[in-house]
């Protein structure tokens, strides 16, 4: 219980500090989300521009869904980077805690950062082209991209190892993991379109199911019934990428402590 | 550090004697002669670094053993290996070969324990620059398992000993001179209450006032409390003023150990010349450390 209380404690440690960082550059967060609602809005206009409803829907519901992605890839992955810039990433790897409330910590705030950040987003659009959403099962929606987001949190972890390991150019190589995810999770078509054997490879990326069930849910207004098809991969994805996600972070922990990388550069 | 009546029970190791035998080990309490506070064995770390294959040996079989409430001094030129030996301790690089043990405990198999008991302070004061010294001392109190509240009481105590007013804690760190930033560097360690403290070069590079201040702050830990302390260094009379003991570093070996006046006798003993701490550093690392605090090593700053 003890142990518990200390480690929840440690969590939220980086949940608050991640706050304060943010409130601390309100101008650029503010900037950030006039760049994301733009790119945004630029996809989605392709909708518009074919005059096809169905297909903005489809665009607007896979350029959030990006949005939500790289937001919270982007802030998993700054922040190894800026903690190792600052030097207080040995501070914070010394500190008598369990990798798993640090690392759950960091991508929980990242998380609801990404959710925030994507709401805004979402508004802005649902505005701009006055769409009808009454036929819509938010509720369905909302829980695709809850369970979802347990494998994204695996996922961050696993994204986080790349600055650890790159002490230059790591947080840049995140971008790598995330175009991947954006060319094999259909955000902007449909799968079906794609090779053979690159379809066999999205059927491994939770994005797949994620925005199979957004869009199933907010265009046909589908519920859970029908959807339990994308449900349990990704129930069977969280339960394999945080552990791996873990994983793979302990063993670029003990590389980066074996070759002296956790120390500022330069 | 008596911070301890202020905060539940068992939350983290204490200065206070009673808790630091509490955090020994059994084998080590029941063994005939004290538990060091840290005991270093046949230590290696070797770095290799960058295309060219050739391994830096930064830390070359060094073995130490520091006794509770000792101030254990490193004094050493830049690139002898201070900082790596400290960072070893610090479980921040892993051991190529030989061992380290905190109060009986092994970094190794007893990691988190031992992460508990140690906390160290490093030659540049690192921070989240944009954020407060408040909001970082919360947040580095938080990952101790410590609260907000009694960890800020404590601060407010420590920093009013280091000279720091409470006014300026809540304005970002980025905004103070790197003297005040050391302090607030020193209150983040402190707050833990580690039972073992180490303090990489805390006055490197600090105004003539402010290295007088920490000076002043660690002489003043060794009368009050049985701190024990790790002290590196490249300045012969601070290692002279605070340490009890110093072991000289050259190249990442230890080629001398004793108190100043022993070392001093040493060398005029066996060497001649005079009876300074200058003559015991020349004569063993057969370099002059003024010389070699010129070239600045990337460690500095
Ligand atoms: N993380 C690291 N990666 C590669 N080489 C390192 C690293 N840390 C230290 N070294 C090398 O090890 C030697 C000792 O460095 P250091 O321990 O920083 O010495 P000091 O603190 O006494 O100035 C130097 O040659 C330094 O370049
Ligand atoms: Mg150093």
């Amino acid at each position: 219980m003890a142990v518990m209380t200390r480690e929840l404690r440690a969590s939220y440690a980086f949940i608050e500090r991640n706050m304060n960082l943010t409130k601390r550059y309100w101008g650029w967060e503010v900037g950030f989300l006039v760049y994301a609602v733009a790119a945004a809005l630029s996809v989605t206009l392709i909708g518009e521009d074919q005059k096809n409803e169905r297909l903005i829907f489809s665009l607007m519901i896979g350029a959030t869904f990006w949005n939500y992605l790289s937001v919270v890839f982007s802030f998993i992955a700054e922040t190894i980077t800026w903690e190792r810039w600052e030097g207080t990433l040995e501070y914070t790897m010394m500190a008598p805690i369990h990798r798993f409330s640090h690392l759950l910590g960091s991508v929980l705030f990242a998380l609801v950062y990404g959710f925030v950040h994507t709401a805004v987003v979402l508004t802005v659009l649902v505005l701009f082209f006055g769409l009808d959403l009454t036929g819509a099962d938010f509720a369905t929606a909302a829980f695709f991209m809850l369970l979802g987001s347990a494998s994204v949190v695996g996922i961050g972890m696993i994204a986080a190892i790349l600055p650890l390991l790159y002490v230059e150019r790591g947080d840049q190589m995140t971008y790598v993991l995330n175009s991947l995810l954006l060319l094999f999770s259909g955000v902007y078509y449909s799968i079906e379109i794609l090779p053979e054997w690159m379809q066999v490879v999205s059927t491994f990326v939770p994005g797949t199911y994620i925005l199979n069930g957004i869009r199933a849910a907010m265009i046909d207004g589908q519920g859970l019934p029908e959807l339990l098809g994308n449900v349990w991969p990704l129930i069977v994805m969280a339960v394999v990428l945080i552990p791996l996600g873990l994983w793979l972070f302990g063993l670029a922990e003990r590389y980066a402590k074996r070759t002296g990388k956790l120390k500022r550069v330069g | 550090m008596t911070v301890t009546a202020e905060r539940e029970p068992a939350q983290v190791a204490t200065l206070d004697p009673a808790a630091i035998a509490r955090e020994a080990s059994p084998e080590a309490l029941s063994g005939t002669s004290r538990t060091p506070a840290l005991l270093i064995e046949h230590l290696s770390k070797r770095f290799v670094v960058g295309r060219k294959r050739k391994p830096v040996t930064a830390v070359h079989h060094v073995s130490i053993r520091i006794e509770r409430g000792e101030i254990y001094g490193i004094l050493g030129a830049n690139g002898s290996g201070k900082s790596t030996l400290i960072r070893l301790v610090s479980t921040l690089l892993t051991l190529d070969e030989g061992r380290v043990a905190v109060f009986g405990h092994d970094i190794e198999r007893e990691e988190m324990r031992v992460k508990r008991l140690i906390n160290r302070v490093s030659v540049d004061a690192a921070f989240f620059k944009k954020l407060s010294p408040w909001e970082n001392l919360v947040y580095a109190a938080r990952l101790y398992g410590l609260e907000a509240g009694p960890a800020q009481r404590e601060a407010v105590r420590i920093l009013s000993r280091l000279g720091i007013k409470e006014s300026r804690m809540s304005r970002p760190v980025e905004q103070m001179s790197r003297g005040m930033q050391q302090k607030v560097a020193i209150a983040r360690a402190l707050l833990t209450s580690p039972a073992l403290l180490l303090l990489d070069e805390p006055t490197t590079g600090l105004d003539p006032r402010s290295k007088l201040d920490v000076q002043t702050f660690i002489e003043e830990l060794r009368a009050d409390h049985d701190a024990t302390i790790v002290l590196t260094t490249h300045d012969l009379d601070e290692a002279e003023r605070l340490c009890d003991r110093i072991a000289l570093l050259n190249d990442g070996r230890v080629v001398a150990e004793g108190t100043a006046a022993e070392l001093k006798t040493q060398v005029v003993r066996d060497h001649g010349g005079a009876a300074t701490l200058e003559n015991v550093f020349m004569t063993y690392t057969g370099r002059s450390l003024d010389e070699d605090v010129e070239e600045e090593s990337d460690d500095a700053e």
